[in-house]
């Protein structure tokens, strides 16, 4: 008679709601297309071209990219709630996402101090991607290895908002002797896009996501364990070095090619975790991970359509829609809940 | 191996604890001697400061040894790596849990971590020695609660479930009955005699229930700032090793009894 409650019908009921999102979402845009014309482009069956064009080229990509990036945000915020155990962990508190900005700012801002020849090699798409996850990495390496010698958990918090002031101090020493048109493009990368997206760049993306995704799941016994305490958790036969480090490597990976190809994105991170924790009720990282990642990419979702506006030109940026649509949720929650799950 | 190793679970030879900086050694406690045999129960005492806490977690290996050797089923502790040591010996510790979020069963659970799968999936057996870890400490009825929901005493008895959950030779408990009424007090550590009695396991805990260990106790471990002792408690009265125990102005030891009294 095992009491390990199975959540079937949520789960059954997320996928629904996620496959009704992907959809809308690639109906809704500018131009609308009505969804019998998405299958039938999906499908080959063709009988607009231009449609088929848009939905193909464009609002698939983008589609695709709000799912690995809900996800891949909501998995990492989820990874270091449990390693730092505490619910204000996620990778924008924790400086992760400020490296990634610092990484970026590196390249395209500093690439003027090179000059020439050089500027054109070194702001590739490529070359973004890995700057990103480099300076994740290194803020994350930063915070753990003081963290280490730090026990009191809210004073690595600090640390990791620290991190976060001095990369946003190099940024903006670097944009001032920057030049307009590069700082342009830097302000741009920071209001996060799902749209820039092609083919080719989604299968590096997707990729590296699935690294950080399968470093995540082989790690779900040792984030059950971590929920008791370090030291329960090496009693417990637990590695705990080489635990922390699988941790941090999948969260940077992902989070860092994330914010490398969309842009430094707020809130889902912080807020997945906690949304999913009220509908799930349960800290079972065999459970979480895969309902935040349903959650994360219904989420996305959600926000991308949003910020198309249907029916009109505009598109807005998603880092504001994503605060705006989700940091309100999140409050509301909580008041109703008078109390944090975690 | 003769029979007369086999049953010593835990064995402390020459052993100094204490802490250590790349300066210096800041020596706790030296001439720790004791060899813990399987099935007994043994409660390790001492005024607060003394190195209690300091002492268990050298034995669980949560802090190196300053020098002699601990032996815990005949192997070096030191040498005995995390997944084998996780195996043979499990602890209830003071310190609150990161989440208490989990069910009863759940955390009950997780005491079986070092024999599950990769993604630790529970098997039959697992299932059935959760629930034979619950009958134990009888919160059987408790287990679809959250920890958040129980009171102390309820939580002590689930951390002391999982522990047995992990299907150890030695369970090592720091401060059991802390925060706890004079009933639970006795109640816990009424149940971890019983405990010892049904399932054959060696348990180790400190407390400041020095009277209720006392009657308890196969064993006990006296802290003192010169030296520590272990033998019987019928041993230990009678050598008069409680009289020093503290400082002599505000209590004093009634051999008679077994007990403390206020000085009047």
């Amino acid at each position: 008679m095992s009491k390990q409650k199975t959540y079937y019908s949520q789960f059954l009921l997320l996928l629904v709601v996620l496959i009704l999102c992907f959809f809308i979402n690639l109906s809704l845009g500018s131009v609308s297309i009505p969804l019998k014309s998405i299958f039938g482009s999906l499908f080959g069956s063709l009988e607009n071209n231009t449609w088929e064009i848009i939905i193909i080229d464009y609002r698939l990509p983008k589609a695709i990219t709000a799912i690995l990036v809900g996800s891949g945000l909501g998995i990492s915020g989820l990874l270091m709630q449990t390693l730092f155990r505490n619910p204000l962990a996620g990778p924008f508190v924790l400086g992760i996402s400020s490296g990634a900005s610092l990484g970026v700012a590196l390249v395209i801002l500093g690439s003027g101090l090179f000059g020439g020849l050089l500027t054109t090699v070194l702001i590739s798409k490529w070359s973004i991607v890995i700057a990103s996850s480099l300076g994740s990495f290194l803020v994350l390496m930063a915070v753990i290895a003081v963290s280490s010698k730090v026990r009191d958990t809210m004073a690595i918090l600090i640390i990791g908002l620290m991190f976060g002031s001095i990369t946003a101090a190099v940024v903006s020493v670097l944009s001032y002797f920057s030049s307009a048109e590069q700082l342009q493009q830097y302000i741009f990368w920071g209001f996060g896009s799902l749209s820039n997206l092609s083919w080719q760049d989604l299968l590096i993306f997707f990729g590296i996501y699935t690294i950080g995704i399968i470093l995540s799941i082989a790690s779900i016994k040792g984030l059950n364990s971590l929920l008791l305490g370090d030291n329960y958790a090496k009693s417990l036969g637990l590695n705990l070095k080489q635990n922390r480090l699988i941790l941090i490597l999948a969260t940077s990976l992902i989070a860092g090619t994330i914010t490398a190809f969309a842009g430094p994105i707020a809130f889902i991170g912080l807020a997945i975790p906690h949304l999913t924790r009220q509908i799930f009720k349960t800290s079972n990282h065999k459970i979480l991970l895969p309902a935040v990642f349903l959650f994360g990419a219904i989420v996305m979702l959600i926000c991308d359509s949003i910020a198309q506006i249907p029916g009109s030109d505009y598109t807005l940026p998603i880092n504001a829609i994503t605060a705006l649509i989700g940091a309100p949720v999140v409050i509301w929650l909580l008041v109703r809940q008078r109390k944090m799950i975690f | 191996m003769n029979i007369d190793t086999k049953n010593i679970i835990l064995k402390a030879e020459n052993l100094s604890i204490g802490y250590k900086t790349k300066k210096a050694k800041f020596i706790v406690a030296s001439n720790i001697n004791f060899e813990l045999q399987q099935g007994q129960l043994i409660g390790l005492v001492g005024a607060n400061g003394i190195g209690k806490s300091t002492l268990l977690r050298t034995l669980i290996k949560v802090q190196p040894t300053l020098s002699g050797s601990i032996l815990l089923n005949g192997n070096v502790l030191e040498s005995i790596n995390t997944l084998d040591l996780a195996k043979q010996l499990s602890i209830v510790l003071t310190e609150p849990l990161s989440s208490k979020n989990l069910t009863v069963y759940e955390l009950v659970a997780l005491g079986r971590h070092p024999y599950t799968n990769w993604i630790g999936n529970l098997t039959k057996n697992d299932a059935d020695v959760i629930n034979n870890a619950l009958d134990l400490v009888n919160i059987s009825g408790l287990k679809d609660k959250r920890c958040y929901e129980l009171s102390d005493g309820q939580l002590q008895k689930v951390m002391l479930a999982r522990a047995l959950a992990q299907d150890t030779d030695i369970i090592v408990l720091d401060e059991p009955t802390t925060h706890l009424d004079m009933y639970h007090k006795a109640y816990i550590l009424k149940l971890l005699q019983k405990l010892t009695k049904e399932t054959g396991k060696t348990i180790l805990f400190s407390s400041h229930e020095i009277d209720l260990a006392i009657q308890l106790c196969d064993s006990m471990i006296v802290m003192k700032a010169d030296k520590v002792i272990y033998n019987a408690p019928c041993n230990l009265i009678s050598s008069g090793v409680f009289e020093s125990l503290f400082p002599k102005d505000l209590i004093a030891f009634d051999s008679k009894t077994g007990s403390f009294r206020v000085n009047k």
